[in-house]
C-alpha cells in the first residue's frame, strides 16, 4: 500500500508530471469532442421548442454549464492553491495558475450567454438578477487572481500570494452569493429562470449535464496544455527541460 | 550555537548557493563575503528565519528555528539594508517603542544613556528625519546596545558610518562577543576582530 | 497586550505627525460624495433614494485609499521586518495596526457621514442607522482591506491592483450596509441587515488577521 502512495507522489514533481500530462491531453480532447457532439445534438434536435421562449432559450445549454464550470473551477483552483501552500509543492501552484484563465473564460461565457438570452426574453442586454450578478463578481475574482499573479515577478511568491487570495475568495464566494441574493429579493428584481414544464425538465437537465461534461473535459485538456507550457517556462533552467526534444531544436 | 546544514537558496530561477554548512558558537563571529548578487543578503535572511531555505535545516541551541519560533526571535537581532527606524519619530521614541513591540520595557534613563554614548545627546527629541544619514545609522547602534540579544545578524552594518562610528560599532561587536554573544555579518570592509571566520559565497 | 497598545500608540503618533495623509482621504470622501448630485441632479427625492448607496460607495473608496498607508511605509523603512522578527506574535501586532488604521480612516468616516447625509436630505433616524451601519462596516472594510494590502505589498501596480482584489470582497458589506439604511427608510427595519453586518465583522475579526499575517510573511520572503 505504501508503495502505491509513493507512486502517486512521484507525479508531484513537474518533471514526472510533464510527460504524464502530455499523454492525457489527447484523451480529454476526444472526450470533450464526444460529449460536445452529443450535447449539441440534444440542444438542437432533441430538446423541444419552448412554448413561451421559442428557440432562443437553447442558449441555456451553454449558459448553465458555463456557470457551473466557472464555480467548479474556482473550487478546484482554490484546492490546488491550498495544497500548494500546505505541502509547499511547485506543481500545485502551477496547476492553479493554469486553471485561472479557463475559469475566467467560463465566467465570461456565462455572462455573455446570459446577456444573449436576456435580450430576446426581457428586452434587456443585462439583468441584475442574483445569479448573473454573482457570476460577474466571480469573474472579477478570477481577474484579480490573474492580475496578482502576473504582477508578482517571483513565481514562488506569486504562487503563495495567489493561493491566499484564492482561499480568501473561496470562503467569500458563498457570502457574496448570499448577500447578492438577499439584495435581489429585497429589490424584487427580475429572475432568470428556466421553463417550469416538468416534461421538459428531464431532457434539458440531461442536455445541460452532458454539455457540462464537455466543458469539463475541455477545461482539463486546456489546463493540462497550459500547465505544460508553464512547466517549461518555470523550469527552463533545469537539465531535464534542456534535454527535451521540443526544447533542443 | 547556531548551526546550518545543507542550505540552498533559489531566487527566481537562479540557484544562488547549495550544500552550505556553517556553525557559529558563543564568542565567535562569521564574516560572509561574496560579490554583489552572490546571495549574502539571502543567506542572512534565511538564517534570520525571514525566508525559508529551498533545502537544508537551521538549528539554534540544537532545535530547529522553525519550531522554536518566538524563542529564537527573542534571542535574535537582525538589521537589514533598511534603517529599521521610523523617520517621523524621535530617536528616543524609536528606541522605547521598539522595545515595547518586543514585549520588553526600556526605561528612559537607559535609552538616553545609550543615545548619548553614540553621540546623539541633545538630539533625542528631534525627529529622525532631521538627522544626517550618519546620525540616523547611530540610532541603530543605540538599538544594538540596548536590546538584549544573543545572536546578531547584521547586513552591511558599516554603511553610511563615519570613521568614529565605525569604531563605535566595532567596539560594540567586540563587547558583544566578549560576553558570549554571536554575530554574523556581511561587509565589504575587513574587520580586525578576534575569533572570526570567513564564509565565501 | 502591552505590545498591541504600543503599536496602536505608535501608528496613531505617526498619523498625527503626517496629518495631511489622513485629511486627504477624508476630503476625498467629501468630494466623491459631492460629485453624485452634480452628476445626477439636485432633486431631493432622488438624492434621498441614492444617499445610502452613494455614501457607502464613497466610504469604500476612501478606505481603499487609506489602505496604501497600512503596511507600505513600514515595509519601506524596514520596521515591518522588525515586527515579523519580534518575539511578539505577528498576528497581535497586525491586529493593532488594523485598529489604529481604523481609528484614523474608518472612524472619521463614521463621524462625517451623517453630516454629508444631511446634504442628501436624509432624516434623523436614517442618519442614526447610517452611523451604526458604518460603525460595524468600516472595521470590516479595514480588516478585509488589510489582506489585500499585505498581498500587494511592494508589487507593481499596487494601488489599482489592490482595488481590483478588494472591491469584489467588499460587496457583501456594501449590500448589507447600504441596505440597512434603505430598509429603515422603507419601514422594514434595519435589524436584519445590521445583524448580518455584525456577523460578517465577527467572522472577519477571526480570520482576516490570520490571512493578513500569512500574506505578510510571504511578502517578506
Amino acid at each position: 500500500m505504501s508503495n502505491r502512495i509513493v507512486h502517486w507522489f512521484k507525479y508531484a514533481s513537474p518533471q514526472s508530471f510533464y510527460p504524464l500530462a502530455g499523454k492525457m491531453i489527447p484523451l480529454f480532447w476526444v472526450l470533450a469532442a464526444i460529449f460536445g457532439v452529443i450535447g449539441l445534438w440534444i440542444t438542437f434536435f432533441v430538446a423541444p421548442t419552448d412554448a413561451q421562449q421559442g428557440e432562443g432559450y437553447r442558449i441555456i445549454f451553454i449558459h448553465v454549464p458555463a456557470s457551473w464550470m466557472s464555480m467548479f473551477i474556482y473550487l478546484i483552483l482554490a484546492a490546488w492553491a491550498g495544497l500548494g501552500l500546505a505541502l509547499n509543492t511547485r506543481l500545485s501552484g502551477m496547476m492553479a495558475q493554469s486553471l485561472a484563465p479557463t475559469g475566467a473564460l467560463m465566467a465570461f461565457l456565462s455572462l455573455w450567454t446570459g446577456a444573449l438570452w436576456g435580450k430576446p426574453m426581457w428586452g434587456a442586454w443585462w439583468v441584475w438578477d442574483a445569479r448573473l450578478t454573482s457570476e460577474l463578481i466571480l469573474f472579477f475574482l478570477y481577474i484579480g487572481f490573474i492580475a496578482l499573479q502576473s504582477a508578482i515577478d517571483d513565481p514562488r511568491r506569486a504562487d503563495k500570494a495567489g493561493a491566499i487570495l484564492a482561499l480568501v475568495g473561496v470562503v467569500n464566494v458563498p457570502i457574496i452569493y448570499f448577500s447578492v441574493k438577499w439584495w435581489n429579493t429585497l429589490h424584487q428584481g427580475a429572475s432568470v429562470s428556466l421553463t417550469k414544464s416538468p416534461s421538459m425538465a428531464q431532457t434539458m437537465l440531461w442536455g445541460m449535464l452532458i454539455m457540462a461534461l464537455c466543458f469539463w473535459m475541455y477545461s482539463i485538456a486546456v489546463a493540462l496544455t497550459r500547465v505544460r507550457a508553464i512547466i517549461l517556462e518555470r523550469e527552463a533552467h533545469t537539465e531535464w527541460v534542456k534535454e527535451l526534444p521540443e526544447v533542443k531544436q | 550555537m547556531l548551526t546550518a546544514t545543507d542550505l540552498s537558496c533559489v531566487r527566481g530561477e537562479r540557484r544562488l548557493f547549495s550544500g552550505l554548512d556553517l556553525a557559529v558558537g558563543p564568542g565567535e563571529w562569521l564574516h560572509v563575503q561574496g560579490e554583489n548578487g552572490a546571495g549574502k543578503t539571502s543567506l542572512l535572511r534565511i538564517l534570520a528565519s525571514l525566508s525559508p531555505p529551498e533545502e537544508g535545516a537551521i538549528q539554534w541551541q540544537g532545535e530547529s528555528i522553525r519550531e522554536l519560533g518566538e524563542d529564537f526571535r527573542r534571542d535574535l537581532l537582525f538589521l537589514g539594508h533598511h534603517g529599521a527606524v521610523k523617520e517621523d519619530l524621535t530617536p528616543l521614541e524609536n528606541l522605547t517603542l521598539a522595545a515595547q513591540l518586543d514585549g520588553t520595557t526600556l526605561d528612559e534613563a537607559t535609552a538616553l544613556k545609550a543615545l548619548a554614548r553614540f553621540g546623539l545627546r541633545g538630539r533625542e527629541d528631534l525627529a529622525v528625519r532631521f538627522l544626517s544619514a550618519g546620525q540616523k545609522r547611530r540610532v541603530l547602534l543605540a538599538r544594538l546596545a540596548v536590546r538584549k540579544a544573543v545572536l546578531w545578524i547584521l547586513d552591511e552594518p558599516f554603511t553610511a558610518l563615519d570613521v568614529k562610528a565605525v569604531d563605535m560599532l566595532s567596539g560594540l561587536i567586540e563587547e558583544h562577543l566578549a560576553t558570549g554573544g554571536m554575530a554574523i555579518l556581511t561587509s565589504h570592509q575587513s574587520m580586525p576582530l578576534p575569533n572570526g571566520r570567513v564564509l565565501k559565497i | 497586550m502591552n505590545a498591541i497598545v504600543a503599536i496602536i500608540r505608535r501608528d496613531l503618533l505617526l498619523a498625527m505627525r503626517r496629518k495631511s495623509e489622513v485629511l486627504t482621504a477624508l476630503f476625498f470622501f467629501i468630494i466623491v460624495v459631492s460629485l453624485f448630485p452634480l452628476g445626477i441632479g439636485p432633486e431631493p427625492a432622488l438624492l434621498r433614494k441614492i444617499a445610502p448607496g452613494v455614501l457607502w460607495v464613497a466610504a469604500l473608496l476612501a478606505t481603499m485609499l487609506g489602505l496604501a498607508r497600512l503596511f507600505a511605509p513600514d515595509h519601506a523603512d524596514g520596521t515591518l521586518e522588525q515586527m515579523v522578527l519580534s518575539p511578539t506574535p505577528l498576528g497581535l501586532l497586525i491586529t493593532g495596526k488594523i485598529v489604529a488604521h481604523w481609528i484614523t480612516t474608518g472612524l472619521p468616516l463614521v463621524l462625517l457621514a451623517p453630516v454629508l447625509g444631511i446634504q442628501f436630505d436624509l432624516e434623523a433616524s436614517a442618519l442614526w442607522v447610517l452611523v451604526v451601519a458604518l460603525l460595524l462596516g468600516t472595521p470590516l472594510l479595514s480588516l478585509i482591506g488589510a489582506i489585500g494590502a499585505a498581498l500587494t505589498l511592494g508589487v507593481r501596480g499596487g494601488g489599482v491592483l489592490l482595488s481590483l482584489l478588494v472591491l469584489p470582497l467588499y460587496v457583501p458589506a456594501l449590500i448589507f450596509g447600504a441596505g440597512a439604511v434603505e430598509a429603515h427608510i422603507s419601514g422594514v427595519g434595519a435589524g436584519g441587515h445590521l445583524s448580518l453586518l455584525a456577523a460578517l465583522l465577527a467572522l472577519a475579526v477571526f480570520f482576516a488577521p490570520w490571512a493578513t499575517t500569512a500574506a505578510l510573511r510571504i511578502a517578506l520572503e
